[in-house]
This record gives C-alpha cells, sequence and structure tokens, in this order.
C-alpha cells in the first residue's frame, strides 16, 4: 500500500499550521493528506490551495517537529471522509473522530464526507414540533421546535453547561415514541468542563444515546475546524439514515471562530471585523445549516450551539453572525444570574423565530400565543418601572405601576427561577396565568378574551383593583 | 470555436485557469470533469479569474475549463411563476429529482419545463410590422394572460407567419420576413437591465398592508426602500409580510443567503395563504429565488442579479412588481468575500471598492416605466432590500451605500423587538422621501384630512418621546396633565396603531381601516384635550373604556369597520360630555 502512494518531498515553506508544498498539482483541493514526519509518526493535513505551483496543507496537529528536509506528503484520501454506524451511539471520540474511549474503532458502515452537502430549501420540512425542554424560559416564551438551530450567548463564568446538560437530560417529545440521541461536540473546551458533561451524561444515563466528540483546549486549534463538522456528518447519519431525532451540542462557537481566524491569519487574508475572516459567516453557516428536517424522512436535527460572548458583547462578530443564521438565540444573563436565578434566561432579549409554528393547539396550547406576548410585554413594563424607581422612589408610582413591579419580581422569582425541575408545559403555561392573574382583566391586552375566561385566576384580583384606582 | 482552457489554481470558489484565449468578460464557463458552472470575472492574458457556483471540493490543478461563450443569461417566459429557484435560475425541485434531498453538483436544469405545452392565442397577424417588446400574442398562466413579446434584443420587422394551438416554450410560434424564429421563451443576460421606452416619476404608494408604513413612511410604486436592521429585530417577517399583503401582481422573492428553514417556512405557507386582492393562492403571483447561506456564494452573488432580471420581464408584460431581497448585506459579504480570494484591493472593512456602485447600480432598476413597444403597458418594479448591518451598527459600509440610494428607510430597532412591538420599525428614525410626490394621490384617493391626521400623529409621537425622557428623570408627576396625555395618546398610537400583528387578522390593514384607527386616537385625543380644560379629571379620562375599544378595533371584522367606526366617532363626544355635565368635577384638578 504505502509503495504505490506517491510521496511530495519539496515543501518549502511553513508558517503557523500551514505547510507550502512544491509540485503537487495532482492533489485535489480539498483533499486529505498524511505528513509522514522525520521520526516515522503521522499527521493529518487538507489541501486549502492548489496551483500548478504548490499546494497549501492546513496541519490538523501541531507542525512542531516538521522540517523542510525530511517530512514527506502522501494523499489518504480525496475529501476528509467519517466512518459511520449505529455503534458510534455511545462512544467517545476524539476532534477528528478517532475513538478515544479505548474501545476498538467501530467497523464503519457507510463513509460520508464532512464536508456534507447543502439541504435542498424544497426538500426541507417546516419544523413545527414541540420539543420540551423543561425549562418554563424556554418553553414558555422561546420555544424551542424539532429541527431548529438555536444558539445559547453566555458569558464568561455563566452555567451555560449546566443549562445545556439539562436540556440534554430532559429534552423530550411529548408523547412521542422515536429514538432520541444527543451528540456532542467540545470544541476547545476545558478538561474540568469536559469532565462535567461526561459525569452529567453518565450520572443520568444520557451517554447510552448520546455520541461525543471532544477537542479539548489543549488539542490542537486547527482540529477545531473539523469537530463540528464530524460531529454533524454523524448526526446526519443517525437522523436522515437511522430516523432518530437528534439533539446537537456544540460548545463552545467561540473557541471555533477564533480557530477560523487563526488559519486566516496563517494564510494572510485580509481580515474583516476585529482580524475574522470575511467568508466567517458563509463559514458559520455551512455549520448552521445543517440542521433541520427532510421530507419523507423522519428524523431531525436539531441544534443547541453554546458561545461565550467576549465581554458580554452581543455585537461581537461571532455572536452577531450567528444571530444572524440561528433561528433565535438564548441569552444569558448576568444580572440575573447574580441574585441568584437559574437558568439566568433573560427572556426580553431571548428569541425562538420558529416558536409561532411549533406552538398553539394541537402543539402546546391554544392560549400559548397570547400569554406569550402577554407575559413580555408586562415584565417589560415592570423593569421599565425598575429604572424608574431607582431615581425617583416608589411613593412616585402610580397603583397600577406597582402591580408591574409586584409582577415582574414574582415573574423572575418563580417563573424564570426553577433550578433543576423539569416543568411540563402545562405547568408552565399554568404558573403563567397565576402571576398574570395579578393584573385585572383589562390591563391584559394581549390575550383574546375567551381564553381570559377560561384560565384567569379569579374575580378577586379584578374587584381588588377596582377600589384602589377608583380614587 | 470553444474556448478551452485548464486549471492552474482552485482557492475555495475561486478558479484561475490558463489558455482561456478569446475569453470574455462575464462569460458562463464550465469548470473541471464535473462541468461546475462557473463565471469568468477578470481576465489577465490569456488567464481567467473564474467564481465558480458550485463547492469546489475535489477538483485538480489541469482539469478543463471551457467557455459557453455567453454571459450569465436566465430563461424567460411562461412557466416561471410558482417556482422554486436557485441563484442562477435552476429550478429545485427539478435538481431534488435529480439529485435527491442534498444539493450535488454540476446539476444542469434549465429553469422551464421544455414539455409543458402552451396555448398560444395570437394577437398579431401576419403582415404586421412588429418592433422588440411588441406583444404579439398571449399564453393564460394562472390569473395572468402572459404576454408573448419580441425580445428587446431582436430588431423585428414584418411577420411572415404566426402559429395558433399549443406549444412548448421552445417552439417557434412566429416567423418574422427575416427569418428570425420567435418562441415564447428568450434569454436574458442577468447584469444588463432590461430596456424600457421611458421612465416616470414615483407618484403612488406602494400599498402594504402595514399601517406604519402606508401612513408614516410610505414607498412608491417602482420606489426603493431599505430594511436595516441587526438580528432579531424582524426584517424577514417584515419582508413576507410584505410579500403578502403588498399591492403587486408579480413578487419576486430572493433568499439570498438566508436561513434554510425560513425559506421552507415561506414555501409552506404561500400556497396556503390567498391574495387578498384576486382569491386565488399567493403563489401563483410568487417566484421565489433560495439561495441559503450554505449554498455556494457565488450563486448568491449571481441571485440577486438573477431576481431583478425576472422582475423585469413581468414589469415588461406591463404589471406591477415587487422584489424582496433578503438580504442585501448577505449578498455585499458575497462580493467581499470573492473580492478578496481575487486579492483586490480593499476598501471600507474589507468590502471592494465597487460596491456602492454595485448596489446603486441595483437599486436603479426598480422604476415605474412605459414598457417597450406596443401596445403601450405601464409596469413598475418596487424594491424592498433587507440590510443586516453587523452588531446593529448603521454606520457599516453596506447600510450606508444603501441609505445614499434608497427613497424610503425603515429603520428596525431591536429595543421594540424585544418588547414585542412589531413591526419593530423605529418611527423615529425612519423616513420617506416621497410623501410629497403622492399628494395629488392622496387627493384623489383618501378623506381630506389624511395628511393632516398623518403629519399630527407623528408630531405627537416625537413629543411623546421627548416627554419620556423627562419622565426616565423626574418622573411622571413632574408633568402637566395635557403632557401626561400627550403620552398616553402615544402609548395608544404605539400599542394601538403602529404596532401590527402578522399571525392574525390584523395582518393587513387596507389603507382607509389604518386611517380609521388613526382617526380615532386623534380625536379621542382632541376631546380629551378640550375635557382636561373643563376640568375633567385626568384619571377619569384615563378610565373611559373608549380606550379598550380604541384597543379591540383591531377584532371589528374588516366589512363592518367603517359603520362601526362612524358611530364610534359620533358617539365619542358623549362620554366626555356626560362627565363635564357634573359640578362636582370642576376645579378638581390637581
Amino acid at each position: 500500500m504505502e509503495l504505490t502512494t506517491k510521496r511530495y518531498q519539496s515543501i518549502s515553506y511553513i508558517s503557523g499550521p500551514l505547510l507550502f508544498v512544491e509540485g503537487a498539482q495532482d492533489l485535489s483541493y480539498g483533499a486529505i493528506v498524511n505528513i509522514h514526519l522525520p521520526d516515522d509518526t503521522v499527521r493529518g493535513g487538507q489541501v486549502i490551495e492548489v496551483s500548478e505551483k504548490k499546494a497549501v496543507i492546513q496541519v490538523f496537529e501541531e507542525t512542531t517537529g516538521l522540517d523542510l528536509a525530511r517530512t514527506s506528503i502522501s494523499l489518504r484520501e480525496d475529501v476528509a471522509r467519517l466512518g459511520l454506524s449505529r455503534e458510534i451511539i455511545g462512544r467517545r471520540f476524539d476532534g477528528l473522530g478517532a475513538p478515544i474511549d479505548g474501545l476498538p474503532p467501530i467497523i464503519p458502515e457507510k463513509r460520508l464526507p464532512i464536508i456534507g452537502a447543502p439541504i435542498n430549501p424544497v426538500a426541507r420540512q417546516r419544523p413545527q414540533e414541540f420539543i420540551q425542554t423543561g425549562i418554563s424560559a424556554i418553553d414558555g416564551l422561546n420555544t424551542l421546535v424539532r429541527g431548529q438551530k438555536l444558539p445559547i450567548f453566555s458569558g464568561a463564568g455563566l452555567p451555560h453547561n449546566e443549562i445545556a446538560a439539562q436540556i440534554a437530560r430532559q429534552a423530550k417529545v411529548p408523547g412521542g415514541t422515536e429514538e432520541f440521541s444527543v451528540v456532542f461536540a467540545a470544541m476547545g473546551i476545558t478538561q474540568r468542563e469536559a469532565a462535567f458533561f461526561i459525569d452529567q451524561f453518565e450520572s443520568t444515563g444520557a451517554l447510552a444515546r448520546s455520541v461525543v466528540f471532544l477537542n479539548l483546549a489543549d488539542d490542537p486549534a486547527i482540529e477545531r475546524l473539523i469537530t463540528p463538522r464530524v460531529a454533524l456528518t454523524a448526526a446526519e447519519y443517525l437522523a436522515f439514515e437511522l430516523d432518530m431525532q437528534v439533539l446537537v451540542i456544540l460548545t463552545d462557537m467561540t473557541n471555533y471562530s477564533d480557530a477560523l481566524r487563526e488559519i486566516g491569519a496563517a494564510r494572510e487574508e485580509i481580515p474583516g471585523r476585529r482580524g475574522y475572516p470575511g467568508y466567517m459567516y458563509t463559514d458559520l453557516a455551512t455549520i448552521y445549516e445543517r440542521a433541520g428536517r427532510i421530507h419523507g424522512r423522519k428524523g431531525s436535527i436539531t441544534q443547541l450551539p453554546i458561545l461565550t460572548m467576549p465581554d458580554d458583547d452581543i455585537t461581537h462578530p461571532i455572536a452577531d453572525l450567528t444571530g444572524y443564521i440561528t433561528e433565535g438565540q438564548i441569552i444569558l444573563s448576568r444580572e440575573l444570574h447574580r441574585v441568584g436565578i437559574y437558568p439566568p434566561i433573560t427572556p426580553l432579549r431571548s428569541l425562538s423565530r420558529l416558536m409561532n409554528d411549533g406552538i398553539g393547539k394541537g402543539r402546546t396550547r391554544e392560549d400559548h400565543g397570547g400569554l406569550r406576548d402577554q407575559l413580555y410585554s408586562c415584565y417589560a413594563n415592570g423593569v421599565d418601572l425598575r429604572r424608574l424607581v431607582a431615581i425617583i422612589g416608589e411613593e412616585a408610582l402610580t397603583d397600577r405601576d406597582r402591580l408591574y413591579l409586584k409582577f415582574s419580581e414574582d415573574f423572575e422569582k418563580q417563573f424564570l427561577n426553577q433550578g433543576q425541575t423539569d416543568r411540563t408545559i402545562e405547568e408552565t403555561l399554568s404558573l403563567a396565568w397565576k402571576l398574570l392573574s395579578v393584573f385585572p382583566k383589562g390591563e391584559l391586552k394581549r390575550v383574546k378574551q375567551d381564553h381570559i375566561d377560561r384560565y384567569y385566576f379569579g374575580e378577586l384580583m379584578e374587584e381588588t383593583w377596582k377600589e384602589k384606582t377608583r380614587v | 470555436m470553444a474556448i478551452k482552457g485548464s486549471i492552474i489554481k482552485i482557492a475555495g470558489p475561486a478558479v484561475i485557469a490558463k489558455g482561456m484565449t478569446g475569453a470574455r468578460m462575464y462569460d458562463i464557463v464550465r469548470v473541471g470533469k464535473e462541468g461546475l458552472l462557473g463565471e469568468i470575472i477578470r481576465l489577465d492574458g490569456v488567464t481567467a479569474f473564474v467564481q465558480v457556483y458550485e463547492d469546489t471540493s475535489g477538483l485538480y490543478v489541469g482539469e478543463p475549463v471551457e467557455s459557453t461563450g455567453n454571459p450569465l443569461t436566465v430563461e424567460l417566459g411562461p412557466g416561471l411563476l410558482f417556482g422554486v429557484f436557485d441563484g442562477i435560475l435552476r429550478p429545485l425541485e427539478a435538481v431534488k429529482s435529480l439529485k435527491g434531498d442534498f444539493i450535488a453538483r454540476g446539476a444542469v436544469v434549465p429553469a422551464l419545463d421544455r414539455e409543458k405545452k402552451w396555448a398560444f392565442e395570437p394577437t398579431a397577424k401576419a403582415g404586421d410590422k412588429v418592433g422588440p417588446g411588441d406583444a404579439i400574442g398571449w399564453v393564460q398562466e394562472f390569473n395572468f394572460k402572459h404576454q408573448v413579446l419580441i425580445p428587446p434584443s431582436v430588431q423585428g420587422g414584418e411577420v411572415a407567419e404566426i402559429k395558433r394551438g399549443e406549444f412548448t416554450v421552445t417552439e417557434a410560434v412566429c416567423r418574422l420576413r427575416d427569418g428570425t424564429e420567435v418562441q415564447m421563451m428568450h434569454r436574458w443576460p442577468v447584469r444588463q437591465a432590461r430596456p424600457v421606452r421611458q421612465r416616470l416619476d414615483p407618484r403612488e404608494p406602494f400599498i402594504t398592508g402595514q399601517r406604519v408604513l402606508d401612513v408614516l413612511f410610505p414607498v412608491a410604486m417602482g420606489g426603493t426602500a431599505a430594511i436595516p436592521g441587526p438580528f432579531g429585530s424582524g426584517k424577514t417577517i417584515t419582508q413576507q409580510t410584505l410579500a403578502k399583503w403588498g399591492d403587486a401582481d408579480v413578487i419576486v422573492y430572493v433568499g439570498c443567503g438566508e436561513r434554510g428553514n425560513e425559506m421552507t417556512h415561506v414555501l409552506d405557507e404561500f400556497p396556503e395563504l390567498e391574495d387578498p386582492r384576486t382569491g386565488r393562492p399567493l403563489m401563483e403571483r410568487t417566484i421565489i429565488i433560495a439561495n441559503t447561506s450554505n449554498m455556494p456564494v457565488a450563486a448568491r452573488e449571481a441571485s440577486v442579479y438573477t431576481g431583478i432580471t425576472l422582475a423585469e420581464y413581468w414589469r415588461d408584460q406591463g404589471l406591477k412588481v415587487a422584489v424582496m431581497a433578503d438580504s442585501t448585506s448577505r449578498w455585499a459579504e458575497a462580493m467581499r468575500e470573492i473580492s478578496s480570494r481575487l486579492e483586490e484591493m480593499p476598501a471600507e472593512e474589507g468590502y471592494p471598492s465597487y460596491l456602492s456602485s454595485r448596489l446603486a447600480a441595483f437599486y436603479e432598476r426598480a422604476a415605474r416605466v412605459i414598457c417597450l413597444g406596443n401596445p403601450e403597458r405601464r409596469g413598475s418594479i418596487t424594491v424592498i432590500g433587507a440590510v443586516s448591518p453587523p452588531g446593529g451598527d448603521f454606520s457599516e459600509p453596506v447600510t450606508q451605500a444603501t441609505l445614499r440610494i434608497t427613497g424610503t428607510f425603515w429603520a428596525l430597532d431591536d429595543k421594540l423587538a424585544s418588547r414585542r412591538h412589531f413591526p419593530a420599525i423605529n418611527w423615529l428614525r425612519s423616513y420617506s422621501l416621497y410623501t410629497d410626490l403622492f399628494k395629488p394621490w392622496y387627493r384623489d384617493n383618501m378623506p381630506a384630512d389624511f395628511e393632516e391626521l398623518r403629519d399630527r400623529a407623528g408630531a405627537l409621537l416625537q413629543r411623546e418621546a421627548e416627554l419620556q425622557e423627562i419622565v426616565q428623570l423626574v418622573g411622571p408627576d413632574a408633568l402637566q396633565d395635557d403632557q401626561r396625555m400627550v403620552i398616553e395618546a402615544g402609548k395608544m398610537l404605539r400599542e394601538d396603531f403602529l404596532q401590527q400583528n402578522a399571525f392574525t387578522d390584523d395582518a393587513h390593514s387596507p389603507l382607509l381601516r389604518s386611517y380609521g384607527f388613526l382617526k380615532a386616537i386623534i380625536r379621542f385625543y382632541d376631546e380629551s384635550l378640550v375635557a382636561l380644560k373643563r376640568g375633567m379629571l385626568l384619571d377619569e379620562i384615563l378610565n373611559l373604556k373608549q380606550i379598550e375599544e380604541i384597543a379591540r378595533m383591531k377584532d371589528v371584522p374588516k366589512d363592518d369597520f367603517a359603520a362601526y367606526l362612524e358611530t364610534w366617532l359620533r358617539r365619542l363626544p358623549e362620554a366626555f360630555g356626560g362627565k363635564a355635565a357634573e359640578p362636582a368635577v370642576a376645579g378638581g384638578e390637581e
């Protein structure tokens, strides 16, 4: 085998993670190569530019120990592929897809290119099945649906890992009987974080339905560019070949983007905003857009990417471009975290774009849409008033204003702050009505009259309020 | 002779080929053994720089590159409506049946169905003199009498023969004396605007059914509007709402580098929805170009041109066309990406220096025109372009370049969106340069006080914003009662007039109904001021049931609305009058 493979010896230049080889024009663009080191070890690489004169190879691992004279290159595969079979479930792999759990390599049934192909827009099926995460702030206000990509925008020190683990544990389709699995891809996370996830998965039994890909903080940064694609290829196989409902958790996309920037800089590309390459939008899209459902196939891929916003800045290119591609975002708030609310999901800035398709009669409950609008509007009003109180004191408020203030307190303490409990959608909605019932009916303009008739808690509040405002 | 060269370099979507003697700029080439589609975007001696519309993985140096000798053209003719295409007008349904659920490379599918027969009804006869753009007959396509035109590129002459009957798009239906054969289909290069006889001033509004847009910031029929906004502020929903309810005969929706699931939403919903004017499914007047963000970047660059060329074809039929481009920022980014692969000198933020001229050239293809050819037809293209400024920062190059060109600016505001104020259009930052041009139209079509009410609403909202600042600083108690009333009226305007739920019956509000809401609010405000002067208490006014009635006016069925409003307005003074008569209240102010 080795004998028949052509070796390219004339490496002319090594810079950062890049290798320039002369006279290698018979390598194809995107090909995967073996890099043979003088000490007989082998590393992997990919052709990212090829011309008559030279080929540029991006080395997956480090370039330490490579030299110009004795290092050589040989072709491994025309494009990067991942071997797949049902056995991958319950296994742990490194960032390139090699097993790291001490078990033997899997015997592949299929070898699929990791680059993937875009789903034809007309083949896509509209995501509209509700996924219950058991978290009120998500289920009630920013509902996740099958086939959606909904990132968690977090900051350093916020409990995004806990939330992701909680969702991985609790996520289900109410009444559904399909197979549910979790593909977990870690990019550049620390050993401590990885241990947390593995421990969570093991202790809750979730590992038995999970596929784990780990690229840790001390693994080569360039590998991070491959990890999410490998994970999504596995997810596509599970979803579209084996008809499973797949939840993909990608963490942390900030590390991925930094690796992308590293490569861009090494290639001496013209940088875009904050040094990130100009094609970062397209590049991220080729990851995020691999979520969805397809007509005539039972499975689905739902993505939950996690990213930490540098300095909590939502206008930072990584968060910004992600927000433009994904179907909404769940934002964690440092203020809520500080006052001890878990999960600290801020409803006012979070958004699920596909929510309206996944809620309402026959999916969650007929009053869900109106109820959500009402919660938003009341809570937003309460938050505004808080600012006012800070300046002029509570005495200056009208009785009506005080109601809003009280509501927003209760809303945070009871609705948002649920800890590790797993709430059904019914529980979430009833709680919402209970909280809203501090308001007189006339104040609830966003919900339909017949929903008020059905779900409003008692007439008592109505009476109390009338007395108060009659002066 | 075919021009054939070979690849010497591959870097992402940019491929360089040598031996391309005689190739022309913007000619389409087939790259590699698989025949990937590409376009020549720079020539240097015999070396051609090609942007490839498909993924280039697996290409080798030395593979052939062959020029087709033609620029990027699209097929125009009957059969485009109801279609879903990619950025270079390949029908995605056909690509799917050819290549499966995922888009594979090298699919060659014509835009128009070659098998389908259309019943051609001639209107010209042998011996007639015809010129470019003249209608020679028609076929029925859904609700349209689709005119078959002499292509603008054909010289014209005397009709030698014209047929009646069923033909495919490629069969000749007419022969001119000089031997030219005319088919129902012709090709047009997308980067070139189709000729018109005369451009007209934009003098009437493009009615969208959205109160905030129609009343406060209208765009002209044949005009241009930009919708910039940070993510999550509702650009796409606004675009889709306009596509649904906008007063156009044909909608071309260009999903340029956007989300796949959102396109699915459109594809799912439009066939179900009814066109409010004809009662037919919306999809029958819609053409969708779906080049999602993970599809090849070069095709994204082309998709905007493809879209506007289709729009021009329908305009030439004498129809009102609206183009929704979502989003032009992704288009600009595609230009930036390709420019950077070509190692061109970048201008601001890495965008190529020709960014603003390309944007301008695109938006200028919007117009109200007298179409080329006889009989005289008038058509229009209204372009509504979404802009996605990074970080919501409007000072970035794409937003700024767009603002210099477009006539209406709808500023989306994520603060409004996060309070679920939809459409999240900021009434203080948005503007329309067309309102003065519409004066005659308003005089003829709207009640006399329409413009006055509109201006007063604008002023009230401005005043409210100023007072809100004071409230933020010192609290509402510092305000006089009449100032408090401004705040209340502003709140009513915001909540009951500007906000509009895209998911209820209120999604489409006819202009007269919008006017009615406005009138109810302003009249209520006026009466309140009078009543305050008379000594009525502010709290009493704020507890009037009329406030809630205004909020619930959205639920009044559209057919009953005019009558309801009239009664409501007539009875409004009673609400205030009854109280004012009570002496106990007088002097109770403060």
